[in-house]
């Protein structure tokens, strides 16, 4: 792939990950994100990941987006009116931020980390070399990993379970005082 | 293939984007969102190492991680809703039950 399509796509990320940040309705919040999640989905397909850069748009882009729009619009979340934090706070935020990207970036660069160059396989990226690894090498992991989802679903659900009262009406599952 | 340096540096920008997000934002859903952020700069950082070093193993991880994200997201989101039908607020300066 030829580095412009690399660049446009970095730029896009990195712009949308500020639209995360600084739009102040929710949901142009959510919208940006999207744009980030699709255009590093994107980097992924250029990277020889095709299948994890479309589970990314499935899970990531479809499901998991789905699940905060669903909550954005159950809150009914409007946008911030007025002033949303300390100005202190996100002038040391940001400025923690920027030296944080610069010390990664600095770390991340040839001196301190050199990768040897190996060509990539024959089928790489592919999925049933996806799965070759995932039922071999990772399988306990696998299979954890699907005990961690089923307790996410019970969880889920026991949070969002109102517990009804005896008197009929739905009381809220955890009673807290104010 | 473009440097490795470059695919580096966008992680690193993305995530500290994300960290950011977190310091300064006090809506709980948008710090929700920022977490994604760093997550998936992470996922960036192991692909681009995993195609360079010719290994299946970082796009195992970013599907493992992947999981555990959805998980997250389940579970938060179902913390944040329950949580707002007791305290009708998503700001996080106002949530001060488990404060000190």
């Amino acid at each position: 792939m030829p580095p412009f399509v690399y660049i446009f796509l970095g730029a896009l990320a990195i712009v949308s990950a500020l639209g995360v940040v600084i739009q102040r309705n929710p949901i142009h919040s959510l919208l940006s994100l999207i744009g980030t999640l699709l255009a590093v989905a994107l980097l992924f397909i250029a990277e020889d990941a095709v299948v994890v850069g479309f589970l990314q748009i499935i899970v990531y882009a479809g499901a998991i987006m789905v699940l905060f729009l669903f909550v954005i619009w159950l809150l009914n979340l409007q946008a911030e009116s007025g002033p949303t934090g300390h100005l202190g706070l996100k002038f040391v935020g940001w400025l923690g931020a920027s030296a944080l990207a610069t010390e990664l970036v600095f770390l991340l660069s040839p001196p301190h980390m050199q990768v040897q160059y190996a060509g990539a396989p024959k089928g790489y990226g592919s999925m049933a070399s996806l799965a070759q690894k995932l039922f071999s090498e990772y399988l306990i992991a696998f299979e954890v990993t699907s005990f961690l989802l089923l307790a996410a679903i019970v969880g889920a659900v026991a949070l969002a379970r109102r517990i009804p009262t005896p008197a009929g009406e739905a009381a809220p599952a955890m009673e807290q005082p104010r | 293939m473009i440097p490795l340096t470059y695919m580096m540096s966008l992680s690193a920008i993305i995530f500290s984007i994300g960290v950011a997000g977190v310091i300064i934002r006090r809506n709980i859903l948008v710090m929700f969102m920022s977490i994604e952020l760093m997550l998936n700069a992470v996922n960036l950082a192991f692909i681009s190492l995993g195609s360079r070093l010719g290994s299946m193993d970082g796009q195992v991880i970013v599907f493992f991680v992947m999981t555990v994200a959805a998980a997250e997201a389940a579970v938060g989101l179902g913390i944040i809703l329950s949580s707002f039908r007791n305290r009708e607020t998503v700001h996080a300066d106002e949530m001060t039950l488990m404060r000190w």
